[in-house]
């Protein structure tokens, strides 16, 4: 039975990293950003791989890349994040925009674009996690994120 | 009762070999080679099949026959006596991240059932993905998890 305060001490912990990650005098200039993220997004590939294992476990084997994707739309963001994306978009040529109007991580900044810059440090983990996930299934892939305004 | 159990990477080399006796893990180095080519032609032959095949479970692959031939010289009349077959079933289990599971099993005593095997590559499985989930294990390196080689063993041992 999933524990209740999951999703919470999930989003505390990411908080926490991703302060980590620019702390300790990391540099604060692009170079130091640069490194952070590269910190995070490493990490969440990890994650990602080992999730892959883990998830479908008992899914039956997936036929093509579109069940692979629905598979991390649905599976993969209710495991994480306690919700499914809201919509996924593809031009059927290999591109593939998943859409979440209430990103958690977001959702407790402020309103506005105050915050906008600071938005990519918190992106950075998940698209490790997806690009790590996608690779374990076998899919070679770069993954971008993009917020339009907070709270995304 | 499982005689050798190997995991293959994504990329068709050998994360983990064990077998009983444990001097003949050359020969079984090699039968699992070959049984990598069943593997792919049935992943294949999945691939372009109808929805209700997307078992991850492959079932047996083929069977083998090694034949032992013993001699009877107590009469001084060397004899081919018996040729023991020994079935050497081999099973497959591919997950959804292209790892390879292949279970050689010596069927002389008792058949196993099909559950059987099924039960052993779950467990397999989910032993594999705990290694994984380890954050000192980096992908792509050998397993040397003594809960994963205390699992191998209660399996193989069982029977034996």
């Amino acid at each position: 039975m999933p524990a209740m305060a999951d999703e919470t001490l999930f989003q505390l912990l990411h908080t926490q990293v991703v302060a980590a990650a620019y702390g300790a005098g990391r540099g604060s200039g692009d170079e130091g950003l640069r490194a952070g993220l590269t910190v995070l997004e490493g990490m969440g590939f990890r994650v990602g791989q080992g999730l892959a294992e883990r998830l479908p476990q008992g899914a039956l084997a997936f036929r093509e890349e579109l069940d692979t994707i629905k598979f991390l739309c649905r599976d993969l963001w209710g495991a994480v994040f306690g919700k499914q994306t809201d919509n996924l978009r593809t031009n059927h040529q290999g591109t593939y925009i998943l859409q979440d109007n209430n990103f958690p991580f977001l959702t407790q900044m402020a309103w506005g674009q105050q915050y906008l810059e600071e938005a990519p440090k918190f992106l950075a983990f998940t698209c490790g996690l997806l690009r790590g996930t996608l690779s374990s299934l076998g899919i070679e892939s770069s993954v971008t994120a993009s917020v339009t305004s907070l709270p995304a | 009762m499982a005689v050798c159990i190997a995991v293959i990477a994504k990329e068709n080399y050998p994360l983990y070999i064990r077998s009983i006796p444990a001097e003949q893990e050359l020969k079984f180095h090699y039968t699992v080679h070959t049984s990598l080519d069943v593997v792919d032609e049935k992943v294949s032959a999945m691939g372009k099949a109808l929805v209700d095949q997307r078992e991850l479970y492959l079932g047996l692959l083929y069977p083998t026959e090694d034949y032992k031939v013993s001699l009877l010289s107590r009469l001084g009349i060397p004899c081919v006596k018996s040729m023991f077959p020994n079935q050497l079933h081999r099973y497959g289990y591919v997950t959804n991240s292209k790892v390879k599971f292949v279970m050689v099993v010596d069927s002389s005593n008792t058949a196993l059932r099909d559950n059987e095997i099924r039960s052993m590559f779950r467990k397999l499985h989910n032993s594999y993905t705990d290694v994984m989930c380890n954050p000192f294990y980096n992908p792509g390196d050998r397993i040397h998890s003594r809960a994963f080689d205390n699992m191998v063993t209660s399996m193989m041992v069982q029977v034996c």
